[in-house]
């Protein structure tokens, strides 16, 4: 007998991990990155390749710089990459990418600790940065390659007059927007798989977009339209479920997505923005902390008078 | 507490969370081997919750199978009984696997196996001669835990406990000894299950089994349902979702009766009194001829063992003997658990006693036994949705890094009782049950030294 290990229970463990996590978040994301450079071409595999490149060299190096131990083997800072690419529009010059994928790992992640501290999505932070930096290059969205004319200036479903495309274009994406948000279907299949890997439970994107067809039909919208246009399915699929800003909690989650729902119908429809999922994603994340703490479940045996 | 309709539920109430551990139940299908008594048994004076007990003996004096060789004045203790017939050799004292030094009975075997000449079947009239009977038989909660079964059943007067609940649940991986103790011994079980509810005058019994175990449901139901065994039609048996921690109590307990036992409070405050099988059956046995707890099944098992199998052995049996019993090492053990892999403790040497309370031993090799590195929370919530108990373990883990008494006590740090669900669902393979262990044991000496304060 040489020695044995001596450690604390639990001495059995599930297979799963983070990077089997991200790992599974990077292959739901396939189908939209896919859509994004059929519609839109080589310039999206080319913004794609960009993103994740940018990030995960910018997390090697911050890691380096504060002498942390080295994360990018986690593959989330590639996941903030991809889905940072995918909120972009095609036509974005590749060094203002290159200057989001920084700031969403420099200053939205790293400065906070790193994986699971930041308190906003930094995709999400990152493109509102750079719709606050860059207005006009981060609107010029363009229709896909099959709309006839190539690369013309073209409103999103979201800008645009009500009517301007049929359900059938709006669900496999054959309209203008950001490089991954055009195709629902693309978007949906990924949130079945992660939902059928129980990396997301559906509870948050099922209530989001619930929340947003009933509101937007009580405002008099047609709520379809609403649900498939815009960045509201990546967003509700992608975004608001990043495990680090959503709450813990089973009816935090809930509390959560209605309010991102309710938040992203009132913008879209009172505000001059044209798009409202990000900055109510973005609002909630900095809610998480307090609807987790009004939302913590009463512990098994707890006593209803009893506040000890 | 008002009194409720008893009824027997049909399926089992909800309860939260659970991880989905494999079961790995690879000898519920091997009869038990009984191993004969090994040259030396050490046994401890401490297999028990509670007052450790004194050693009765001398070095030199004869001991016979079931000879009282241990004891004390203290209400929570059982005494400790010689499992083989000689001499005792010396008197020691050995550290157990929870870090617990004690005093240990070292006794040399004659190899006869002697029992007791003063051994006899107690009589029973009363609860009282009950109560000391239990007593006297050194039984002990046989499921794991090892509280005294006297003390559990000498239920305060002002608590009204109708139902009795067996645990059969049994859902911690590879082990299968209570499963066998059904398929091998069912006739014990029932007649044990008979002699509480008659002593203690209660109602209903329900029998709560992992559906994991289709064989040991099918022989429990076949008593319990006729009407020739179970004339007064009070137990029936519950088969539950084979869901790791369905047998914890307060799980099982709100499983089979949809009751909550209340924080910090024992199941008698919810009107139950949970027993493991394994420990009924051997109180029948008991009954019977009076031989008090030396023997126990033990579930032999791991990927460092040869030919995994149930074994009957003598307590106070050092571990490497009982290896060597079922073919020895197949390959270098690098951890060796008494126990089950979620709860179970990990021994620092296999030259360790057998005790009353185990009822396996595991030995795993380098792969299995290797330790994963802790990450950082992702913050998935995985753990919030295993814990059995609607805890938050993040939070928790937060507050003991932080030492901060007042939250630990706020979120009920002390509800949590360590099943390792959380651990085991964990992607960032944190320590959060160690975590949550040291916090508790802070906040005690905390809670201590604020009453010596005052």
């Amino acid at each position: 007998m040489s020695k044995l290990f001596v450690s604390s229970s639990p001495h059995l463990r599930a297979t799963s991990s983070t990077r089997r996590i991200m790992l599974d978040v990077i292959i739901s994301l396939l189908p939209a990155s896919a859509a994004s450079v059929v519609f839109f071409g080589w310039r999206a595999l080319m913004l794609i390749g960009v993103c994740v490149f940018t990030c995960v060299f910018t997390e090697y190096i911050c890691r380096i710089v504060m002498k942390r131990s080295q994360t990018i083997g986690d593959l989330s800072a590639a996941v903030t990459g991809l889905i940072l690419a995918l909120n972009l529009p095609s036509t974005l010059n590749p060094l203002i990418a290159i200057f989001g994928s920084v700031a969403a790992i420099v200053v939205v992640k790293q400065m906070f600790g790193g994986i699971g501290m930041n308190f906003v999505n930094p995709a999400m932070a990152a493109r509102i940065i750079l719709m606050v930096s860059f207005p006009t290059a981060m609107t010029n969205w363009v229709n896909t390659q099959f709309a006839g004319v190539d690369a013309v200036s073209s409103a999103t479903p979201m800008a645009a007059e009500a009517g301007t495309y049929s359900y059938m274009e709006l669900l496999f994406g054959n309209h203008g927007g950001s490089m991954g948000e055009t195709c629902a279907v693309a978007l949906i299949l990924g949130g079945i798989y992660l939902v059928a890997r129980r990396v997301i439970s559906p509870v948050i994107p099922v209530v989001y977009i619930g929340t947003t067809a009933v509101l937007s039909f009580v405002l008099g919208q047609n709520p379809v339209q609403q649900v498939l246009s815009g960045g509201l399915l990546l967003g509700a699929v992608f975004m608001a479920t990043d495990y680090t800003t959503s709450p813990i909690t089973k009816w935090g989650k809930v509390v959560y997505a209605v309010g991102c729902g309710v938040m992203t119908v009132l913008i879209r429809t009172y505000a001059e923005l044209p798009e409202g999922v990000s900055f109510s994603i973005l609002l909630m994340n900095i809610l998480t902390p307090l609807i987790e703490s009004i939302t913590t479940p009463k512990p098994f045996g707890a006593s209803k008078e009893g506040k000890k | 507490m008002e009194k409720q309709k008893l009824f027997f539920p049909v399926k089992p109430f909800r309860t939260n969370g659970g991880a989905k551990v494999p079961h790995r139940k690879n000898t519920s299908d091997v009869q038990s081997a009984v191993m004969p008594s090994p040259k030396t048994v050490t046994i401890p004076m401490q297999q028990h919750i509670g007052a450790p007990c004194k050693p009765v003996v001398a070095v030199g004096d004869a001991v016979y199978v079931g000879t009282v060789i241990g004891d004390s004045d203290a209400f929570v203790c059982a005494p400790i009984h010689s499992s083989v017939s000689g001499t005792v050799k010396s008197i020691t004292r050995i550290t157990l696997p929870g870090g617990n030094t004690t005093e240990a009975v070292v006794i040399e075997s004659d190899g006869q196996d002697t029992p007791d000449p003063g051994l006899k079947p107690p009589v029973v009239e009363n609860l009282q001669d009950f109560l000391k009977a239990v007593r006297d038989s050194g039984l002990v909660g046989l499921g794991g835990a090892g509280f005294p079964a006297h003390v559990k059943l000498n239920v305060p007067k002002d608590k009204e406990v109708d139902t009795l609940l067996i645990n059969c649940a049994e859902c911690e991986p590879y082990i299968t000894a209570d499963n066998r103790e059904v398929i091998e011994n069912s006739w014990a079980v029932m007649s044990g299950i008979y002699a509480v509810t008659e002593l203690l005058g209660i109602e209903r019994v329900i029998i709560g089994i992992e559906d994991n175990k289709p064989e040991a449901i099918r022989i429990l139901k076949e008593i319990a349902d006729n009407e020739k065994y179970d004339p007064k039609d009070i137990i029936r048996v519950l088969p539950l979702k084979a869901s790791y921690p369905q047998g914890a109590e307060k799980v099982l307990i709100k499983a089979c009766t949809g009751r909550e036992v209340p924080a910090g409070k024992l199941p008698a405050d919810a009107g139950c009194i949970v027993m493991n099988v394994t420990s009924v059956a051997f109180l029948s046995d008991y009954l019977k001829t009076g031989m008090p707890l030396v023997k126990k099944r033990l579930t032999i098992d791991g990927s460092a063992v040869k030919d995994p199998k149930n074994v009957i052995v003598p307590i106070g049996t050092p571990i490497n003997e009982v290896m060597e019993f079922c073919g020895g090492y197949k390959a270098e053990p690098c951890k060796i658990l008494m126990g089950g892999p979620m709860m179970g403790l990990a021994v620092s040497d296999d030259t360790l006693p057998i005790l009353k309370q185990n009822n396996a031993i595991l030995a795993f090799d380098e792969k299995e036994a290797r330790l994963t590195e802790a990450t950082d929370c992702i913050r998935c919530g995985r753990c919030v949705s295993a814990c059995p108990m609607r805890l938050v373990p993040t939070k928790l883990c937060a507050d003991v890094k932080l030492k901060d008494f007042e939250a630990m006590q706020k979120h009920q740090i002390m509800t949590c009782m360590e099943c390792g669900s959380c651990a085991f669902s964990c992607p960032a393979h944190r320590h959060i049950v160690q975590t949550i262990r040291l916090g508790k044991s802070q906040l005690r000496a905390e809670l201590m030294k604020q009453k010596g304060d005052k």
